[in-house]
């Protein structure tokens, strides 16, 4: 089994606003070796995008953090700034969704990836450079010909193809992909995962993927982690997740899921918590089908379901800190239909 | 186990209604603003054929699916059917009458017989007026529901209705209370409170999360059940597509390229995209790792698509009538090139002269050597090219390769305008399954 | 290669909702939310303008209850008053050459400057909204049309352009107050027509609009209701800028003489004009308060409008957003 290149620990990001601090990422543990790719799942508002930002240190300035992300021996929730923006590119890369925004509309490709190489390798040669990017444009489908042109010129897909060359292009050795595929259409997203899937095969780059479409994790991911309310509630093998799901919100998330092979339409009543203010206990309960006494008063205990598949769950113990009566069920009243959707 | 499944009954197997909306060869085209060179010298820059000779026929009772990626012109189609758009050309009928070319004036009473959902959720209400005042506001515009109570009577109807219960508290709410699916709600809430016959449903659950779609698919699927509607479901995702739809047009770059039932697409696809669509979906099953096979490329410029089947440069089944034409050249020097190492790329890439001549789509391709090189060195490129996948479909559509003279000049076969043809319960535009266009291209095969 | 994604309505398929919710409600509601949570220097900022205006219209509205004298009184009680006396007494900001009350003088001036900066600003704003509407919403040759004389007269200095303008109008309408406000008028009806249209422009492509349309909506109800309260936002905080120019310009020109004539009320800017000779002779007080006061009315009104726009439209959004604690957390080891 490869390295741990990161390694996260009880990690916190919390937003300030006038009130009372928004808490997008609240205790989240996990790790990463190389050449492997850990999906992030989640719904909308659950915090994985602060938590893949968090990672590269891109908070705005009101936020804090706090925890350890163990990165080579240091950890980035304390180094200081300077140190964390010099790793940022030939170590820790970032894709972000909407690659027409991130991109200069002034310069031209090969503007772009001199730039890139530029910065952080300040020795590198002419030659040397444009060899390098047209490399890593290759092995995104990208032709030579279109080296010199504008980002306009291109689709919505290609310029996704031509930000993760320039992610790649420094070799590093965490990627942080932000809902790449979200914006694109389904072949497309084919396409790039195609690639992606490349990565694991040819580099040693570790990828966190975080999307919150289950169909392109169980392509191309090799674990997953679902997140929930700024915790994650069950990380393992993607496999071993998917067939065997054992937090009751990754089921029901599974069986929402609309595929091909779907014939009942299933949801999960309620909506997903305020992280201003989340559900005491168990931040899941209030929508929970399976929800005991226990669940709404005290806090659940990481539990290992098999080999690296962890998940945080009353239901499966650990049983001797349950108290007593604990595991009755949860009385709550009905959640009226449209109380989310 | 799960506190809200229920199996919802599939959408009723045959709709023997008659027909509402009869489609007819039509035709959206915008023109492009030029470049300021091109607009000073007031030449017209081309103009997108968004919907390209569109024909089909909508019943009463049955939910249509009309799926393609961005591009296929599948929301200009919709709002075109609404009058939103204007039909260049082609006609559309309501119950019998013509309303493309209708004056906003006219299309005004039909409007409370098709009704359209738009796709985002967060745009789609004014946020200068209460959930009341937008559900309402219908109601106002074409003069039914005369005082105050009855306009409040009706809106609370239509509010319960959509599952915002209880309807009271939504009303004096605004959209930016609202979540994304509590919003989504209240705009089928609007568009059913006229009492619409057909409802044209655009990307409808795409922007919202995965756990609230099914909820307002099952509404859909309630309402239509409830108050007779009929739905044009417009969207790109063939999976919800597949459970909500009877019948399902698949759109490529403004043509629908197959179109029959439900069950025929997703058991028997026979357009080549088609096919490749449904394999590019990913499937949330990780023990499943099918090779996909997608095609090459991309969605193609709309302003100039490509010659004879719009599919054909990225169809890996093509062949010799399918409209090569030099662009396609291009792209295989340009893959290729790709795929080599950059000394070898230079190499090549110095052979070779300009390449702008090839982007003017032509049925023969005519390359010359960069200065300093000859036609023979050019000829060899192209051999390489070939040696290296002989059986790309490109090297069918090849009729003849002309490596005399100052440059080489490939010819290619003619392409073929795809027409309809009928395959079993589907209709498709596509040259496999065309017996004049096979027998042509027997004959191409032969002469070459 | 043609964006396709340029045609209207074929955005491709984007994420659901984002994790912070950063959209406000439209219209008025908003405006009144964001007053109310202002925080900080621009809230200072807004409330000390809104103090000095709400204090020249106390002196505007009750001006005969406060000034001691009328504007043109040169006596009181068969008493003439001095000639240029110094501030005293009996008159607290001294008295003019022609023997009238500074004070007075001043607070009349209120009045004018308030009356006419008023209605010039509101029939500005009646005529440049619903045009900028219009324009925007309708556009072709309408809108092209009218962009080109607003433009046209947007170019021109605005001084100038109300001096021109009361001098024609002065044939026709005689010079004073109605004269005055309409060449006001005139120069600032093309601030609101861009503002306004501007925003018309994008929020015409906005879907709610389209779905207005799809709803069978005429088009004078969709401006009406669809369009307007949602492009509004930015009006006031343009009125009240515009009203602190317009008080200058209307000082100007009565500086230069083509404003208000002295006989039909007292105005400010034609009082620093009549107290230039007096300068040169030591005079100070005949300048001096008018001045003072055209500075402070005009920076009550500027102070409200930036103000408005530092809160309607922060480019830093500087809120009191407090770092939060996070319980438990290490403090950070280096800076």
């Amino acid at each position: 089994m490869s390295d741990v290149v990161l390694d996260v620990r009880d990690l916190r990001a919390w937003y300030g606003t006038e009130g009372d601090p928004v808490r997008a990422v609240d205790g989240v543990s996990f790790e990463i070796r190389s050449g492997e790719t850990l999906g992030l799942v989640g719904e909308s508002g659950c915090g994985k995008s602060t938590l893949g930002r968090t990672i590269l240190g891109l908070l705005p300035e009101g936020a804090a953090t706090a925890g350890e992300i163990r990165y080579r021996n240091r950890n980035l929730v304390t180094a200081p700034p300077k140190e964390v923006r010099a790793l940022r590119g030939p170590e820790l890369g970032l894709i972000f969704q909407e690659p027409m925004t991130r991109l200069d509309p002034l310069m031209t490709i090969e503007n772009h990836f001199v730039e890139t190489l530029k910065a952080h390798e300040s020795d590198a040669k002419e030659k040397e450079m444009r060899r390098r990017s047209l490399d890593a444009l290759g092995a995104m489908g990208i032709p030579p010909t279109r080296f010199k042109q504008y980002p306009h010129e291109f689709s919505g897909g290609m310029r996704q193809r031509i930000m993760i060359a320039l992610a790649l292009v420094l070799n590093p050795k965490v990627l942080v992909a932000d809902e790449p595929t979200t914006a694109l259409d389904v072949i497309v997203e084919g396409q790039i995962l195609e690639i992606l899937a490349d990565l694991r095969r040819n580099f040693d780059t570790a990828l966190l993927l975080i999307t919150h479409n289950l169909g392109i994790v169980a392509e191309a991911c090799d674990r997953v982690a679902v997140m929930y309310a700024g915790r994650i509630v069950e990380q393992g093998d993607a496999r071993k997740v998917f067939a065997e799901p054992a937090h009751p919100y990754t089921r029901a998330l599974l069986e929402s899921i609309i595929s091909l092979a779907t014939t009942d339409l299933k949801y999960i009543p309620g909506a997903p918590p305020s992280l201003i203010d989340p559900p005491p206990a168990c931040r899941f309960h209030p929508r929970c089908p399976s929800a005991m006494r226990v669940c709404s008063t005290k806090d659940p205990i990481e539990v290992s379901i098999a080999a690296g598949h962890v998940t945080e769950c009353w239901l499966h113990g650990p049983e001797d800190e349950i108290p007593a009566g604990g595991e009755q069920p949860l009385e709550r009243e009905e959640i009226a239909v449209a109380e989310e959707a | 186990m799960e506190a809200a499944a229920r199996p919802v009954p599939r959408a009723v197997a045959k709709p023997t209604g008659e027909v509402l909306l009869e489609v007819t060869d039509l035709r959206t085209r915008f023109a492009l603003r030029g470049s300021f060179a091109q607009r000073m010298r007031g030449r017209a820059a081309g103009s997108v054929k968004a919907v390209d000779g569109v024909s089909f026929s909508l019943r009463r009772g049955e939910v249509l699916g009309v799926v393609g990626e961005s591009g296929s012109g599948k929301t200009t189609l919709g709002r075109t059917l609404l009058g939103l758009a204007p039909a260049t050309d082609g006609s559309i009928k309501l119950e019998g009458q013509e309303i493309t070319g209708l004056s906003e004036a006219a299309f005004r009473p039909l409007r409370k017989r098709l009704q359209i959902v738009f796709q985002d959720p967060h745009a789609s209400l004014n946020p200068a007026m209460t959930i009341g005042e937008s559900v309402g506001h219908p109601l106002r515009i074409h003069g039914i529901a005369r005082d105050r109570e009855q306009m409040r009577v009706r809106v609370v109807e239509a509010l319960e209705r959509v599952g915002l219960h209880p309807a009271e508290q939504y009303m004096s709410k605004y959209p930016t209370d609202l979540s994304g699916g509590q919003k989504q709600r209240a705009v089928i809430a609007r568009a059913i409170i006229l009492g619409p016959d057909i409802l044209i449903a655009d990307e409808p659950v795409s922007m919202l999360d995965m756990s609230v779609r099914a909820k307002i698919l099952e509404l859909m699927i309630d309402l239509k059940r409830e108050l007779g509607l009929t739905y044009l479901y417009i969207t790109h995702d063939l999976a919800t597509a597949k459970f909500f739809c009877d019948r399902i047009a698949i759109m490529y770059l403004g043509k629908i390229v197959e179109i029959g039932p439900a069950a025929e697409i997703y058991d028997n696809p026979k357009h080549p995209y088609t096919v490749s669509l449904l394999r590019a979906i990913p499937e949330p099953d990780p023990t499943r790792t099918v090779a996909r096979d997608l095609p090459r490329g991309e969605v193609p410029d709309a302003v100039t698509p490509p010659l004879g089947c719009s599919f054909h440069p990225r169809c890996a089944r093509a062949f010799e009538v399918c409209g090569w034409e030099s662009r396609d050249l291009r792209t295989l020097l340009e893959a290729r090139w790709t795929r080599m190492p950059e000394p070898e790329y230079r190499a090549e890439r110095e052979v070779i002269g300009s390449l702008d001549e090839m982007n003017v789509p032509s049925t023969s391709a005519r390359i010359e050597p960069a200065s300093g090189h000859t036609t023979a060195e050019v000829a060899e490129i192209i051999e390489r090219l070939r040696i290296d996948a002989p059986d790309d479909p490109f090297w069918k559509g090849v009729a003849a390769i002309d490596t005399e003279g100052p440059a080489v000049s490939i010819r290619f076969h003619e392409g073929i305008e795809p027409r309809d043809v009928q395959e079993g319960p589907s209709r498709l535009q596509c040259h496999l399954y065309d017996e004049d266009a096979l027998a042509a291209a027997q004959r191409d095969a032969a002469a070459r | 290669m043609s964006s396709i994604g340029e045609i209207p309505g074929t955005a491709a398929p984007q994420s659901p909702e984002a994790e912070i919710k950063t959209e406000g409600p439209g219209g008025v509601r908003r405006l009144i939310r964001q007053i109310r949570s202002a925080r900080g220097v621009p809230k200072w900022i807004l409330y000390s303008g809104i103090a000095i205006v709400l204090f020249f219209l106390i002196l505007a509205i009750f001006a005969p209850l406060i000034a001691p004298y009328g504007f043109a009184q040169s006596s009181s009680g068969g008493v003439d008053f001095p000639k240029q006396a110094p501030p005293s007494g009996a008159h607290l900001f001294g008295t003019t050459v022609q023997s009238t009350d500074v004070l007075s003088r001043v607070i009349w001036g209120a009045r004018t400057e308030i009356e006419v900066v008023i209605v010039a600003v509101f029939f500005s704003l009646s005529i440049g909204v619903p045009l900028g509407l219009l324009s925007g919403y309708v556009g072709g040759k309408l809108d092209r049309g009218l962009v080109l004389v607003m433009d046209a007269l947007f170019a021109f200095p605005y001084l100038l352009l109300a001096i021109v303008i009361a001098f024609l109008l002065s044939d026709k309408l005689g010079q004073g107050i109605i004269t005055a406000a309409v060449a006001i008028t005139i120069v600032y009806i093309p601030q609101y027509f861009r503002v306004v249209r501007n925003h018309v422009i994008s929020v015409r492509e906005e879907p709610y609009v389209e779905a207005a349309r799809a709803l069978g909506a005429k088009r004078r109800t969709i401006i009406g209701r669809y369009v307007f309260f949602n492009v509004i936002q930015n009006v006031p905080v343009v009125a009240t800028l515009n009203a602190a120019d317009a008080i200058l310009t209307l000082a100007a020109l009565g500086f230069l003489g083509y404003g208000i004539q002295p006989t039909q009320a007292a105005e400010w800017g034609y009082d620093v004009q009549r107290a230039i000779s007096d300068a040169g002779a030591g005079i100070w007080w005949t300048g001096l308060f008018p001045g003072l006061a055209i500075v402070l009315l005009v920076t009550g009104f500027t102070l409200v409008g930036e103000g408005l726009n530092d809160i309607l439209n922060p480019l830093i959004r500087y809120r009191r957003v407090r770092k939060p604690e996070i319980p438990g957390a290490s403090p950070e080891a280096d800076k």
